[in-house]
């Protein structure tokens, strides 16, 4: 049995167009909405498929406001049992403190009698790109790590990663307890059944307060490069438009005739 | 002081992304420029390093290393570190040289600051760093006595030393813990072609993103590739979503392509993507979407549907 911790960020959607706020400090999530990352979606689909399969729990932690608990919920939507809120301002925070924020829960729990066999992560935020908190988190707990995985499947005290290296599919087989990171694109991530959204609204979400002190992320000011001005010429729509592509080809002698 | 650069490999050579770290550690000034090499530093990485103004190359051969594993990695590079007396480490910010960072910075307790594009100064580490995908940059400062970054890919380019360096090779002694060797690659299963030579090389590169709409929606792109004698390049989500292999993924995390044409259909030409295609000589895009950023950075569009598009082109080309 692998009871899995699985850790998500509010974040902005970061498919939407970028706006910030007055003082230049933070994306203003106002207009694109808030959601949880494409990473962390994955890690959560994981966790779910690894804890069915050994006939464990999972607990999807956020550390942040109140409003964090939505994304809390939505991945009790997806199969989660329950959730933490470390309740803090997460952006006076940096990846030191998420990370020791972390380690605090995972201690608590474990006093509490459940230890995680696998935390699992985004390999990085979708709003600060840190791409470091689990790394951390890992050296906290003393546990290995694997990051950027996109499979993760446990056996007993043994977790097979499988990441894409350089070369190719890379394979690890690391000793639980563990900490992975996950990118998208290993699994599809869930989608909340009627029922899922029903049990997310009446589960537990504890709350927990972080004992550290903040080192902070040394943000000084969040800017947005100015896109250059267009200069493309639409060639025409549709189909229409192909005796006008091809034109431009034998202009650019890509196709000769 | 000194700088010392964690150099990726890539086919015996000093990869791209690691030719841009070494150029960017080189314009910073701060110092003579070490390279750390794990595994063994062939001749042509001697050379690339010697090309990049590299005083010593410290080399780091033990066999336990042969397969990857971060924190052995992240050892290597605080020993070369010590060796080097580097008080600026930098590498490539990609999948290896972002998790290798994080965990020195991790073991060493130092701050480290990911996907940097520029540093305004060195004492105190100021830095612009990308966030967001690339779609907003952060100012931040990073107050550490040995300060430790990534560049983002392709924020500078990969030019050669005025003056080579010496590109000494320093054997550097380091003793495996086992501790780091606990999450190992223990297996490799290559890539069917880990070719993406003839992607990078291609004269004309048709594109593909979600817009093809599924696995089978590359017929068109495929057939438009052949008969211009190109190759073909998708987008991350194209790969993500297993409709084709990584080797054609175009972008940050994956191919920098500079051919004379590229024809992106269905893609909508995010910052990630536009990194790894902006040098192309001419960008035609072919989008539902006339906003698109493709489209809008593109020097011609047409609007509409790709799967009504391209079968027209093909058949106008005949
Ligand atoms: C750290 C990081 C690294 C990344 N690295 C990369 C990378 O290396 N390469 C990369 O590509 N992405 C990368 N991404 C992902 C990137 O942010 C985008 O998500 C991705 O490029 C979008 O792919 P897309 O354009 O195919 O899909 P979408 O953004 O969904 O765009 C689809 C486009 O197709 C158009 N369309 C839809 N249907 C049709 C049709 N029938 N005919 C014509 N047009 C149609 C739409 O109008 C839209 O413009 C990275 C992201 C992160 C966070
Ligand atoms: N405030 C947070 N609450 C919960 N998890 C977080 C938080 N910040 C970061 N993480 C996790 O750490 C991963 C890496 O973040 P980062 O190192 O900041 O890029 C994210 O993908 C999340 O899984």
């Amino acid at each position: 049995m692998t009871d899995v911790l699985v850790c998500v960020k509010r974040v902005p959607d970061p498919t939407g167009e970028v706006v910030l706020t007055d003082d230049g400090m933070r994306v203003d999530g106002r207009y694109a909405g808030y959601t949880t990352s494409a990473h962390e979606e994955a890690a959560v689909a994981l966790a779910v498929q690894v804890a069915e399969a050994s006939g464990g729990t999972v607990t999807v932690l956020s550390v942040g406001s109140q409003e964090s608990i939505e994304q809390i919920r939505a991945g009790i939507a997806v199969g989660a049992t329950d959730g933490i809120l470390v309740e803090a301002d997460a952006d006076a925070l940096g990846p030191v403190d998420v990370a020791s924020a972390i380690a605090e829960a995972v201690a608590a729990r474990q006093d509490a009698g459940t230890t995680y066999g696998l935390v699992l992560l985004g390999n990085d935020a979708a709003d600060t790109g840190d791409f470091q908190v689990g790394i951390r988190l890992a050296y906290l707990l003393e546990r290995p790590v694997v990051a950027g995985a996109q499979t993760v499947e446990t056996d007993g005290g043994t977790a097979t990663v499988r990441a894409e290296g350089p070369e190719g599919t890379e394979v690890y087989e690391l000793p639980l307890p563990a900490v992975v990171t996950v990118l998208e694109g290993g699994v599809s991530p869930k989608y909340p059944s009627v029922v899922g959204r029903m049990k997310a609204k009446k589960a537990a979400v504890e709350t927990m307060t972080w004992s550290g002190t903040a080192a902070g992320a040394g943000r000084e000011g969040l800017t947005v490069p100015e896109p250059p001005p267009s200069e493309v010429t639409v060639i025409g729509e549709g189909p229409a438009a192909a005796p006008g592509l091809v034109a431009v080809l034998k202009e650019l002698k890509v196709v000769h005739g | 002081m000194s700088v010392l650069v964690l150099v990726e490999t890539e086919e015996g050579r000093v990869s791209l992304v690691s030719r841009e770290a070494l150029s960017f550690a080189r314009s910073l000034g701060a110092g003579d420029l070490h390279a750390v090499v794990v595994g063994p530093a062939s001749e042509s990485v001697v050379t690339d390093c010697r090309g990049a103004g590299v005083a010593v190359v410290h080399e780091a051969s033990d066999p336990a290393l042969e397969r990857y594993a971060a924190a052995a990695w992240a050892a290597v590079v605080e020993a070369a570190g010590r060796a080097a007396r580097a008080d600026l480490v930098v590498a490539g910010g990609t999948g290896r040289g972002n998790e290798v960072l994080a965990h020195v910075a991790a073991r060493r307790g130092l701050r480290m600051a990911a996907n940097v594009v520029s540093v305004e100064s060195l004492n105190p580490l100021v830095v612009q760093r990308q966030v967001v995908g690339g779609a907003a940059l952060e100012r931040a400062t990073v107050p550490s006595r040995v300060r430790l970054l990534t560049m983002a890919g392709h924020a500078v380019e990969p030019t050669a030393a005025d003056s080579p360096g010496e590109a000494r090779v320093s054997p550097l002694p380091v003793t495996v813990d086992p501790q780091d060797l606990r999450a190992q690659v223990v297996r490799l299963e290559k890539r069917e072609s880990a070719d993406t030579s003839g992607l990078q090389a291609a004269k004309v590169v048709v594109g593909a993103g979600r817009g093809a709409g599924g696995p089978d929606g590359f017929a068109a792109v495929d057939a438009l590739a052949e008969r211009l004698g190109g190759a073909v390049g998708v987008s991350r989500v194209v790969t993500s979503l297993g409709w084709r292999p990584h080797h054609e993924q175009v972008g940050q995390t994956g191919s920098r392509i500079a051919p004379d044409l590229y024809l992106a259909c269905g893609i909508s030409g995010s910052i990630q993507h536009w990194a790894g295609c902006a040098s192309s000589r001419t960008i035609i895009a072919v989008n539902t979407d006339a906003d698109a950023p493709m489209v809008t950075k593109a020097d011609y569009a047409v609007i509409g549907d790709m799967h009504e598009v391209l079968p027209a082109v093909l058949e106008e080309l005949g």
